[in-house]
C-alpha cells in the first residue's frame, strides 16, 4: 500500500501497525512524539492498536518546548 | 551545515518576539534543504501555551496546521525557534533536555542585550553544537 509519511509517499506492507511504522521510520524518542493520521491525533493508548491503510497521511510531531 | 535566513525574516522574528516580551515567544521554521545547507523561507509564529517569561510549549494542533501549510507550500520543516527574554542565546538545560528531534535546528533569539541575538543549534543526545547561521540579503552576494 502507499501512504504519505512526513510529506513523502512510501510503500509499506498492508496491515502495517503504527508501532511498526514508527520503527521503520526510526522515529526518535517516540514517547515524546504526537502522531497524526489524516489530521487526527492518535491517543497514546491507541497507538499500539492502530493499523495504517492505503492512502493514509501520517505526520510525526515532536514535543517542542523549553525554558530559558 | 550553513543555515541562511533573509534579514527581513530576522527583522520580522525580532519584532514579533519584542512585542511578546516579557513572555517567551516561539514558533517553527521551514524552508529548503540542499545537502547540508538550509535556507529558511518562512517563519511560523505559534502561541506559547505556557504564556510564561521563562518557558514555552508549542500547541500540537497549531504545529499540525503549520506542518500542513509547509507541505502545501513545498517547504520542509527545519526546526523551531523561541526567545529568551532575559538570558543569552544558548540552549538552557531544559531546552537541551526537551530537544527530542536531532534533525531540527533549534534557534534561540536573546532579547537580553539592547540588540537581539539569534543563534541556531543542533542538539543530539544532550550534546549541543552551534550551527553556522548566516543572516543574508538576496540583494547582495553572500
Amino acid at each position: 500500500m502507499t501512504i504519505t509519511v512526513a510529506g513523502e509517499k512510501k510503500e509499506y506492507k498492508d496491515g502495517l501497525t503504527l508501532p511498526e511504522l514508527i520503527d521503520a521510520e526510526q522515529v526518535e524518542t517516540p514517547e515524546y512524539v504526537t502522531v497524526s493520521i489524516n489530521d487526527e491525533f492518535i491517543l497514546t493508548e491507541n497507538k499500539a492498536s492502530t493499523i495504517l491503510k492505503e492512502g493514509d497521511t501520517v505526520e510525526f510531531l515532536y514535543f517542542m518546548g523549553g525554558g530559558q | 551545515m550553513i543555515i541562511r535566513m533573509d534579514y527581513k525574516l530576522y527583522d520580522e522574528l525580532s519584532e514579533y518576539a519584542r512585542k511578546h516580551f516579557p513572555e517567551e515567544a516561539c514558533g517553527l521554521i521551514a524552508g529548503e534543504e540542499n545537502g547540508n545547507d538550509r535556507l529558511i523561507k518562512k517563519v511560523y509564529y505559534l502561541e506559547n501555551t505556557d504564556h510564561a517569561t521563562d518557558h514555552f510549549t508549542l500547541d500540537p494542533r497549531e504545529q499540525m496546521d503549520a506542518i500542513k501549510d509547509m507541505r502545501a507550500s513545498g517547504l520542509k520543516p527545519l526546526g523551531n525557534w523561541h526567545s529568551h527574554p532575559e538570558s543569552p542565546s544558548r540552549p538552557s538545560e531544559e531546552d537541551i533536555r526537551l530537544a527530542f528531534d536531532s534533525k531540527a535546528s533549534y534557534m534561540i533569539l536573546s532579547l537580553m542585550a539592547k540588540e537581539a541575538v539569534l543563534n541556531s543549534f543542533h542538539v543530539e543526545n544532550g550534546q549541543v553544537t552551534k550551527e553556522d547561521l548566516r543572516i543574508i540579503s538576496s540583494d547582495y552576494y553572500y
